[in-house]
């Protein structure tokens, strides 16, 4: 499915190398993200799982160059290969440039709809301002034209929702106009930040086929964050999760699910219930999540890891790369148990 | 089983606007007819707007119901008014899904556990509530105790928290405790040992729960031998023990909800679209007399549009007239082979 989209451009749409994203607070740094390598494919649904605090907001947010304050990118490059003319340095853009790479090379679904709207503009009013903003000339008809499409693409009426004010939609209408919104310069690539954490599952459902839909029938590249194990299994393509601000295992979503490596991976999926499959196979992780101000010496996850060795409580494991996948943990390609 | 608290015709209605617009009423609740046994897990699942919060919150005596009876063992709990509120209701609990709003921020874990049992236990001495902090704390497995009992809720990470309401909640050994959403905003890592603690409690102190969740999967996890319940618009579509009604879904609505939930597996996905025919939620006002399901359900019939009763096979009861035809419409079609 994925290969077919891709013809000519380079098959990498971004290219994140060894990020390092620091907050520094009064009383000490907080590295939210630590040396992060990342490739997203073009056309691929690419998604990132991880808890709370486990930097894939603020990863994400560096590809917009919009990391919340204080935060800072302090080391790293972030690639950016349009379909067409040469890679752009995001991190090297000036402050024209990057106004005008936002929404219209890369946009964004914020994970609460109900506040990315302006409320007192209506939603045309709110499109309108976006087009203008971006310097373009286009008329009040054309503007009318492209709604019309991108709202036929989330299946909204147009000629009831455009003029209406957030506040008369529902939740899911609303993401669906965020969705419609990141649609409208036709970006590259669209990042996706829990984009159905505060709807229901039917919702949710509806939302992921029309992105389903959008990423086949645009080839529109699309990066997914999310704590769900579910919605990576229904819906990406590749997987990387994140943990304690460190990529511990990327790779296409079939292999990370059938074949599982990393420790950390593995005990995720174990402690997620589904509907089917035994209920009596499902354990916790033991442990709770790691504070970013005190984490543990050598790999972070040793604490809470049951294949946990010696050497693994020393130093922080490297990242062992194989035909795509890689894995960050001492045990790398090998079997242990 | 014996039972511990029946709901007979519970409606409830909330008055809306007033100010600028006509006085109205939204029906939230109608007609509900349960019954929660003693011990036994209850899961109550429903999409936002359902009314399941509302059925807690008057299941716990926090609301009145406009119509209806209520009985705790028997004992009818009719005039809930604070003041005359029986004292059994004391043995109803409610866990909130925010932990951090349900802790008060200016005092220390210990002060907040203290509080109630103090207040409820007069003639106890320091010593003895003590005493039964520390077994409380044993219980939800926060250990050294003194270590968490010293600190303010913003100290303690979300899946602790959480734990602080569970031992606040059975500090009055309470027969049930209706838990909304306790594990939504807890990380994935943590919400299975939460639910374990949950059956832990429910085996080990014989506590009856009502779990309330939009979350099938933990529903199924936590209430694996108990009953399920399935709400839409305010009203109990299907309900029966857990495993039968998952095995088996009968209503229309169960049908596309259990479809909708995400499978933690790449290779069981499918591409199917949900047996609905809208995915507009249609709203609590405009609800007329018949099945509100009606205007989603792929197998409406004119029929629908006049009041429902439920229909019993299996011990699971079911609130919908097409059922014969929805079954054999399915039958036809069995699942897996409709691509």
């Amino acid at each position: 499915m994925v290969e077919n989209q891709i013809v000519q451009p380079h098959e990498n749409i971004v290219e994140i190398e060894h990020a390092v994203i620091d907050y520094p607070l009064r009383r000490y740094t907080i590295r939210a993200v630590t040396d992060v390598s990342l490739s997203l494919k073009r056309g691929a649904i690419t998604a990132l799982v991880g808890e709370s605090g486990s930097g894939k907001t603020t990863l994400a947010s560096s590809l917009l160059r919009c990391i919340s304050e204080p935060g800072i990118l302090s080391g790293g490059e972030v690639r950016f290969y349009p379909a067409e003319g040469a890679p752009v340095e995001v991190l090297k853009l000036s402050p024209r440039e990057i106004d005008r790479f936002r929404w219209e090379k890369v946009s964004m679904v914020f994970q609460a709809a109900q506040s990315a709207l302006n409320p007192v503009y209506t939603v045309r009013a709110q499109f309108e301002e976006t087009v203008r903003e971006h310097g373009m000339k286009w008329s009040r008809e054309r503007i009318e034209q492209k709604m019309r499409e991108v709202f036929d693409y989330v299946k909204l009426d147009y000629d009831r929702v455009a003029r209406c004010y957030p506040h008369e939609l529902s939740g899911g209408m609303k993401q669906r106009v965020m969705i419609a919104f990141s649609l409208l310069l036709d970006p590259e690539l669209i990042i996706l930040d829990e984009p159905t954490t505060a709807l229901d599952v039917i919702t949710q459902d509806y939302i992921f086929s029309i992105l389903k839909r959008i990423n086949r029938e645009k080839g529109i590249s699309m990066l997914l964050m999310t704590h769900d194990i579910g919605i990576v299994a229904k819906f990406a393509d590749y997987v990387g999760v994140l943990y304690a601000g460190r990529l511990m295992e990327f790779g296409s979503v079939f292999d990370v699910f059938r074949e599982r490596r990393h420790p950390y991976t593995k005990g995720l999926i174990r402690a997620t219930p589904s509907l089917i499959g035994d209920l009596e196979a499902l354990k916790p992780i033991g442990g709770s999540p790691p504070d970013l101000r005190n984490l543990p010496q050598g790999c972070v996850f040793s604490p809470r890891c049951p294949y946990c060795t010696d050497a693994c409580r020393e130093r922080e494991p490297d990242t062992a790369v194989q035909g795509g996948r890689c894995i960050k943990c001492i045990h790398g390609f090998e079997e242990y148990e | 089983m014996n039972s511990l608290m029946t709901l007979e015709h519970i409606n409830m209605r909330f008055q809306k606007g007033g100010f600028f617009s006509k006085d109205r009423s939204v029906h939230v609740l109608k007609d509900i007819d349960l019954t929660i046994g003693e011990g036994e897990i209850l899961a109550l699942v429903g999409e936002s707007g359902c009314g399941k919060t509302t059925l807690g919150k008057i299941i716990t005596g926090l609301y009145v119901p406009t119509e209806g009876q209520i009985a705790l063992q028997g004992e009818s709990g009719e005039t809930i008014k604070r003041k005359k509120r029986p004292l059994s209701f004391l043995q109803v609990q409610f866990i909130q899904q925010d932990s951090y709003a349900a802790l008060n921020p200016v005092r220390t874990i210990y002060q907040s556990l203290y509080a109630p049992i103090r207040m409820h236990n007069p003639k106890w001495s320091k010593k003895q509530i003590d005493t039964k902090i520390d077994e409380l704390m044993t219980l939800i497995g926060l250990q050294p105790a003194a270590q968490f009992l010293s600190k303010y809720p913003h100290q303690l990470s979300g899946g602790q928290r959480q734990r602080i309401l569970m031992a606040r909640a059975i500090s009055l050994d309470p027969k049930l405790i209706v838990a909304d959403e306790p594990v939504s905003m807890i990380d994935v890592s943590l919400r299975l040992s939460l639910l374990n603690l949950m059956s832990e409690l429910n085996e080990r102190l014989g506590i009856a729960f009502v779990y309330i969740t939009h979350d099938l999967s933990t529903a199924r996890y936590i209430a694996r031998r108990g009953r399920l319940a399935v709400m839409y618009l305010g009203e109990i579509m299907e309900e029966g023990a857990m495993d039968v009604v998952l095995s088996h879904p009968r209503h229309p609505y169960t049908r596309a909800l259990l479809k909708a939930v995400p499978v933690p597996d790449p290779d069981a996905r499918s591409d199917e679209k949900l047996p609905l025919k809208s995915m507009e939620l249609s709203g609590i006002e405009d609800r007329g007399e018949g099945c509100p399901f009606a205007p989603r359900c792929p197998y409406m019939t004119e029929q629908c549009e006049r009041p429902v009763d439920y229909v019993v096979t299996e011990g699971v009861r079911i609130k919908c007239r097409n059922l014969e035809e929805v079954e054999r419409l399915n039958a036809a079609r069995p699942e897996g082979t409709d691509e």
